[in-house]
């Protein structure tokens, strides 16, 4: 893998993307918009409601072990005189204390119908209710900036999430075999697909990137194929590949962000968060396993994290109460985490509406102090230069009302 | 009928309607192309898959014995200081497990039974894709794949694993020719809808098993996280919510949150036999987990006692236009277009209503309508359509697992394990990302070069896709330099992607 030195072709490629002949390479002025170049965004998505409780538990708070009762938690990650983290987020609390990471305990999407997939398609879409767009608002945002700038988008994993489609093409990518660089058969696909809109414009672009993948992946063990039970029945040695598996992939991740001409922009999303029952060991394992995916982005960017911000977020939090299965059923506000070594230290990222019985929402939920679109606008506005007006209009429709967060970096 | 058309009608029965063609299949359906689809409609249900049937029962008594020998297992490593899982991998128990690529100790009898389990759901799936593969009656089976994706039960939740296949088996294909309101009766009711979606825990808050439960005293409140010890007794909302929201109504189809909880309190005692119980893994009614009183559901009242008052709620919810929208507007979007024309909905929806929400109505005025036959392939196959529309062309079917288990895993549709209780996206632009491109081309390219053999991939691909065999991929096909390499082009073409 590159280390620090980007190579020749990395710096021709920065240059091919800007629109610029060689020798302007040495105008100092270009050095702000080179570091522009450099950012990067990543987005991850834990569907399936993630309880923001649990990420990122009150302790400090005086009603969290009444209502939480046999979830609540004794051993959680001291953040500060509220919060903690969840025991298994141990790479999260140690990027904390470091100033990298914050946390944002009670944050929503616009959308109260505590559905998982209304609530995914707005999250993922950007829009203000559900609507019927195909589109997402990371595409949307890509597109935005392309104006500008040469930038490329990736997601990780066998299908494209909604936050990424749309009009700009990107890249996927999941770990497989590799393509055999000299076999006919793309060349001869590409010809059979050139009046195809769908077929023509993906495999070229699945072609690019495997050929990325090489060098992008070069050193990383291949993750297992996950077995057929999922991690959660596989006991603790299935566990413990799993969170390898994972940290292997958020290597990857890392692999294609810092090669040369790389994508800046990724989405990775992870299922499984729906805790409905037995939440305490539900979740163990899928902490552990978003631990290990943001552990390997972290290593895997090396000296690139410091221009990385990720946003993890999910499509709506779960109620305040303990249900009657030791779960949590829907809510509304969750905890959403960001991180990066761009990332301005400070404390939590909007107010915390306390989980006294009159602060939740319908008496149920932990209460929304911010809208999920804010914190989105607020790190693709400071840390990606997307302007404001775009992101009111084009990137998130009909939000102006809804300000950025200001100060993340 | 011109000819041509009737050429184009029966390619369009067998690869759109149907899983693929297999040779000589158009050629059977072109004297009546919605003769032959319609001949497939039969009161007594789908196919079922080939092998002996294992009940939910027996798989759910396996599951109970894995589940003891791994407590029996934990208690052992505490005991010690050291476990002995030092991961030493034995090659002739990994050979035995099927799918898993987990390297397991010997003898170790919680691993084995969890071989076990896992080989029980590869063997399901394995025979449902022959079943596929082979059947004369594919739109049938397509039907049927249909309705297990409306009602989704997923091996991604590990006691639920064994017993997606007999679920399919026992609850769906038997009925979906029959009224909805029984599909969804059996669908809600089966062991593996109970436990994926929790509905098995759920108790009444005032019913006799939570009082006494509370009598008992709170154990274990406030320590640690083992949810062993959490005494917590009372309602789950999940399966009244999915119900409502994917099964029947839907989201928009009228219901409030106090509905959602009010159609839990009724369900309460729906469950199956406790692990020590010889009724285990079947589907029991618990009279004194049942929340007492009558409930309002969408602005009925149901006085009902016990077990009669969810078949009443059950009852009301199958019969409500909405759900008769919402389900049309389903199989309107999984058989034509991702976007489906409104037309279609409306004669969907107008034999269902007519008919009680007869599903055999239902099939016969999805095949007698005219926007069903669009000569444009709309719909981007799934990885499970892809694959088995590959063996269909190939006139095979898969002898085991690994053959087509991986794949399938690699593509993002990893074998009756669906991500959520939503099911398997229907439309293209989640099948269709650059990745999944690429790997599609390397299962065509290797599945070709063991299934091409002799054959001759341009009468392949003729019977294949007939009419929709475009002049395109039949010269690419044409010029190939090799027989696999012809056969993948067609697996590869825009057309056969499609249907």
């Amino acid at each position: 893998m590159n280390a620090f030195n980007p190579s020749r072709r990395g710096v021709l490629a920065t240059a091919a993307g800007f629109g610029l002949s060689l020798q302007l390479l040495a105008v100092p002025a270009l050095a702000a918009d080179g570091a522009l170049n450099r950012k990067k965004v990543i987005v991850v998505i834990c569907r399936g409601g993630l309880d923001g409780l649990s990420v990122a538990p009150p302790v400090g708070d005086g009603d969290y072990r009444g209502l939480r009762g046999g979830l609540a938690m004794t051993d959680a990650l001291p953040l500060d005189g509220t919060f903690a983290l969840h025991p298994q987020l141990t790479a999260v609390h140690a990027l904390a204390k470091a100033g990298q990471a914050r946390i944002v305990p009670a944050v929503a999407t616009p959308d109260r119908a505590r559905s998982h997939f209304e609530a995914q398609d707005v999250l993922e879409s950007g829009a203000a209710g559900v609507y019927s767009t195909s589109s997402g608002w990371l595409n949307r945002a890509v597109e935005t900036l392309s104006a500008h700038r040469k930038v490329d988008a990736i997601s990780i994993g066998p299908t494209a999430p909604l936050l990424l489609r749309g009009k700009v093409q990107t890249a996927s990518w999941s770990p497989g075999r590799g393509v055999d660089a000299e076999a006919r058969l793309p060349t001869l696909l590409a010809d059979l697909y050139r009046n195809d809109a769908l077929l023509g414009p993906a495999l070229a672009r699945g072609l690019a990137t495997e050929t990325m993948a090489k060098d992008a992946t070069a050193g990383l063990a291949a993750p297992a194929q996950p077995a057929m039970m999922g991690a959660r029945g596989a006991g603790p040695a299935g566990q413990q590949q799993g969170r390898e598996a994972a940290r292997t992939l958020g290597q990857s991740l890392a692999g294609f962000m810092r090669e040369p001409g790389g994508p800046t922009v990724a989405a990775i999303s992870l299922d499984g968060f729906d805790s409905h029952a037995n939440q305490a060991g539900l979740l163990n394992g899928r902490l552990a396993y978003l631990d290990a995916v943001l552990d390997g982005v972290h290593q895997g960017l090396g000296p690139d994290w410091k221009d990385t911000v990720v946003v993890v977020a999910t499509e709506f939090g779960r109620t305040a109460r303990v249900n009657g299965t030791a779960g949590t059923d829907h809510g509304t506000a969750s905890t959403a985490l960001v991180l990066g070594g761009a990332l301005k230290p400070g404390g939590i990222v909007g107010d915390w509406p306390t989980l006294k019985q009159a602060a939740l929402y319908e008496n149920r939920d932990v209460a929304p102090t911010l809208d999920m679109r804010g914190l989105f606008k607020g790190v693709l506005a400071e840390h990606m230069g997307v302007d404001r007006a775009a992101l009111d209009r084009a990137v998130f429709p009909e939000s102006a009302a809804v300000k950025p967060v200001a100060g993340l970096v | 009928m011109a000819l041509a058309d009737q050429d184009l009608k029966a390619a369009i029965a067998v690869t759109r309607f149907g899983l693929g063609a297999k040779p000589g299949e158009i050629a059977q359906a072109r004297r009546d192309p919605q003769g032959f689809l319609k001949s497939q409609i039969r009161r007594q249900g789908a196919d079922q898959p080939p092998g002996q049937p294992v009940s939910s029962a027996e798989r759910m008594a396996e599951f109970r014995n894995y589940r003891r020998e791994r407590r029996e297992e934990r208690i052992e490593k505490t005991a010690d200081v050291r476990p002995a899982a030092s991961g030493a991998a034995n090659p002739a128990v990994a050979d035995a497990a099927p799918s898993a690529p987990m390297k397991v100790e010997a003898r170790d009898p919680v691993k084995l039974v969890g071989n076990m389990l896992r080989q029980d759901i590869s063997s399901d799936f394995t025979a449902r894709t022959q079943l596929a593969a082979t059947t004369d009656a594919a739109f049938r089976e397509r039907w049927a794949l249909f309705w297990a994706n409306h009602f989704t039960v997923s091996a991604s939740k590990a006691i639920t694993g064994t017993v997606v296949g007999p679920f399919e088996e026992e609850a769906i294909r038997p009925n979906v020719f029959g009224r909805f309101e029984d599909l969804l009766g059996a669908a809600e009711s089966h062991p593996a809808m109970l436990t994926y979606l929790d509905q098995i825990q759920s108790i009444g808050p005032d019913s006799r098993a939570a009082m006494f439960q509370r009598r008992g005293g709170p154990r274990g409140v406030g320590g640690g996280l083992q949810p062993a010890v959490q005494r917590t007794v009372g309602l789950n909302e999940n399966l009244a919510r999915e119900i409502m929201e994917l099964h029947t109504v839907g989201v928009n189809g009228g219901y409030s949150q106090a509905d959602v909880t009010e159609f839990a309190r009724a369900m309460t005692g729906l469950s199956i036999g406790g692990e020590r119980d010889a009724t285990f893994g079947v589907a029991v009614f618990r009279e004194q987990a049942h929340e007492p009183g009558p409930r309002t559901v969408m602005g009925v009242r149901y006085d009902q006692d016990g077990r009669a008052q969810t078949n009443a709620i059950l009852r009301d919810l199958a019969a409500k236009p909405q759900t008769a929208r919402f389900v049309c507007t389903k199989i309107a979007r999984h058989f034509v277009a991702d976007d489906p024309p409104a037309a279609l909905v409306a004669r969907l929806e107008a034999a269902w209503r007519s008919s009680d929400g007869d599903l055999a109505r239902v099939a016969e005025a999805l095949v007698s309508a005219p926007e069903a036959w669009d000569p444009r392939p709309a719909k981007f196959k799934t990885p499970y359509e892809f694959v088995v529309s590959s063996y269909r062309a190939a006139g095979g079917q898969p002898s085991s697992f690994q053959q087509f288990g991986p794949i399938l895993t690699a593509l993002g549709q990893k074998p009756f394990s669906a991500p959520s209780p939503k099911g398997w996206p229907e439309d293209a632009q989640s099948w269709a990302a650059p990745d999944a491109i690429v790997k599609r081309m390397q299962f065509a390219q290797a599945f070709s070069a063991a299934a091409v053999r002799d054959r001759d991939p341009k009468a392949l691909a003729a019977d294949a896709l007939g009419e929709r065999l475009s002049p395109d991929t039949a010269k690419a096909i044409a010029r190939a330099e090799s027989r696999p390499e012809g056969f993948a082009l067609l697996l590869m073409s825009p057309e056969f992607q499609r249907r």
